[in-house]
């Protein structure tokens, strides 16, 4: 018992404040691009699903985090873009950050302790953003990555669900989370269960059925690493570290992969693919690809909406057999259709 | 078709590595402790735009002690000296690719007088 109380004290030290509304909304450069329809879901889970009040502003752009971890730009830069954020939440009337992008958080945190470490940066920054823009702003008094805030709410999100993450025989799936290296290896203590137990999507997977996979390379990076991917030559480093992971996870046969970093979905998915070109090895099950999901897919899958109004259909991985096995009545011929809009259907040549 | 291949991991343990040949154009050269890998010299390079030959991946290697790649590479090198005269930081690198072919060269040497003795 004793022992009990000791590790919940342990694990308490792990955990982060969530706001619990009132949001002010970061969008991510490569989400928009690739995943269009977690933001998009994002914002209606927590806006109409949980009826919380979240502003997504439309003068909000880039952190330049990209440039900035490929050289191009920075910090002074970049800090200077984020504190112009800093004040538009500021005259939006809000005061809680929701962060849709790893790369995002961890440059937001990054910022954030490095003027607690050199005030005299801030007051640096603050001068070239008034300089620039005559704009001033307030230190945001919670950040959080919308991972957490999905989290924070996935009890919510289960009393009402109309699936769960099991199979037609309610057999749980067995679900490889995958967190994004800039969640909580910069900055543990920003993290939910820091960077040795990060608890944020396994926590999901518990709350609405499913099955996490414990193995081997569970914390290893994805390998997407900005110059490691930006420069072809190296982009062999990139493949390489998804290629140690989909080999680590491969013998516990997982149903599906579940990440909270933009890139991490991307490469996790896209780089399947390259592999089983380059090498013809596949990683699921009837030598197909592993499914790779958002952590809001996942949670619009248990909350009844159509994967094909989630963006299911712009994955390279394809998740049809993931539907089939969870028993997910969807319509094949919706999957070319985004709105009223068709999209291109892809040939082989 | 890629342009890139799976990288395989790989460990390099520089106390077990044969550094002779560095270790000789470094004493012969001691100007190239000096670089600070920053390409120059490779991108200006007329055999490299031509041929396989990336002199600051040479340096790599050779620091490292993995000599086969330089061995396969070296004599591509033309000995204009452009790379010379664009390094800021005055690495003498026509006199290193020199010292380099010649470092190979005795090491090969030793290598068959050691084969002829057994």
């Amino acid at each position: 018992m004793e022992q009990e109380l000791g590790k919940n004290a342990v694990w308490a030290n792990y955990q982060k404040d969530i706001a619990d509304d009132h949001y002010y909304y970061c969008r991510s450069c490569i989400r928009q691009a690739f995943l269009p329809g977690s933001e998009r879901m994002f914002l209606h889970i927590v806006g109409n699903v949980l009826g919380k009040d979240i502003y997504d502003d439309p003068k909000h752009t880039t952190c330049t985090g990209i440039a900035y971890h490929s050289d191009l730009v920075p910090q002074e830069t970049t800090a200077t873009v984020i504190a112009r954020h800093f004040a538009l939440m500021t005259e939006a009337g809000y005061e809680n950050m929701a962060i849709s992008c790893i790369t995002s958080f961890g440059l937001y945190t990054e910022i954030l302790e490095t003027w607690k470490e050199h005030p005299e940066e801030e007051e640096k920054v603050r001068d070239y953003l008034w300089k620039a823009t005559r704009r001033e702003f307030k230190i945001p008094k919670n950040i959080a990555h919308t991972s957490d805030i999905i989290f924070h709410f996935r009890h919510q999100i289960a009393e009402k669900a109309t699936r769960r993450l099991v199979d037609v025989n309610g057999n749980p799936l067995k679900v490889v989370d995958h967190i994004g290296c800039h969640y909580a290896k910069l900055f543990p203590s920003k993290g939910v269960g820091g960077a040795e137990f990060p608890y944020v999507l396994a926590g999901m997977v518990d709350a609405w059925g499913g099955q996490q996979v414990d193995y081997p390379e569970r914390r290893h990076c994805c390998g997407f690493g900005f110059r490691n991917y930006l420069v072809m030559a190296n982009r062999g480093y990139s493949v390489a570290n998804s290629h140690k992971k989909l080999e680590s996870m491969k013998p516990y046969q997982p149903d599906l992969i579940v990440a909270n970093c933009p890139g991490c979905a991307m490469f996790l998915d896209r780089w399947q693919y390259t592999i089983e070109q380059m090498e013809g090895k596949t990683y699921g099950a009837n030598g197909q690809g592993i499914p790779v999901l958002t952590y809001e897919e996942m949670a619009g899958l248990v909350l009844g909406y159509n994967p094909w109004d989630l963006g299911m259909q712009l994955h390279q991985i394809d998740v049809e057999p993931l539907l089939l096995k969870m028993g997910i009545d969807y319509n094949p011929a919706g999957k070319h259709e985004l709105g009223a809009r068709q999209l291109t259907i892809p040939t082989l040549k | 078709m890629w342009g890139y291949s799976i990288a395989k991991s790989q460990s390099i343990v520089y106390d077990q590595n044969d550094r002779t040949i560095i270790n000789y154009v470094l004493e012969q050269e001691p100007s190239l402790r000096t670089c600070m890998a920053c390409g120059g010299c490779t991108s200006t390079c007329s055999a490299g735009n031509l041929v396989p030959f990336n002199i600051r991946r040479l340096n790599t290697l050779l620091q490292r002690g993995e000599y086969s790649q330089v061995k396969k590479e070296i004599y591509n090198c033309m000995l204009c000296g452009k790379c010379t005269i664009v390094c800021p930081r005055g690495v003498n690198i026509r006199n290193v690719v020199l010292k380099t072919r010649e470092a190979i060269m005795n090491s090969e040497k030793s290598d068959a007088n050691d084969t002829n003795a057994i």
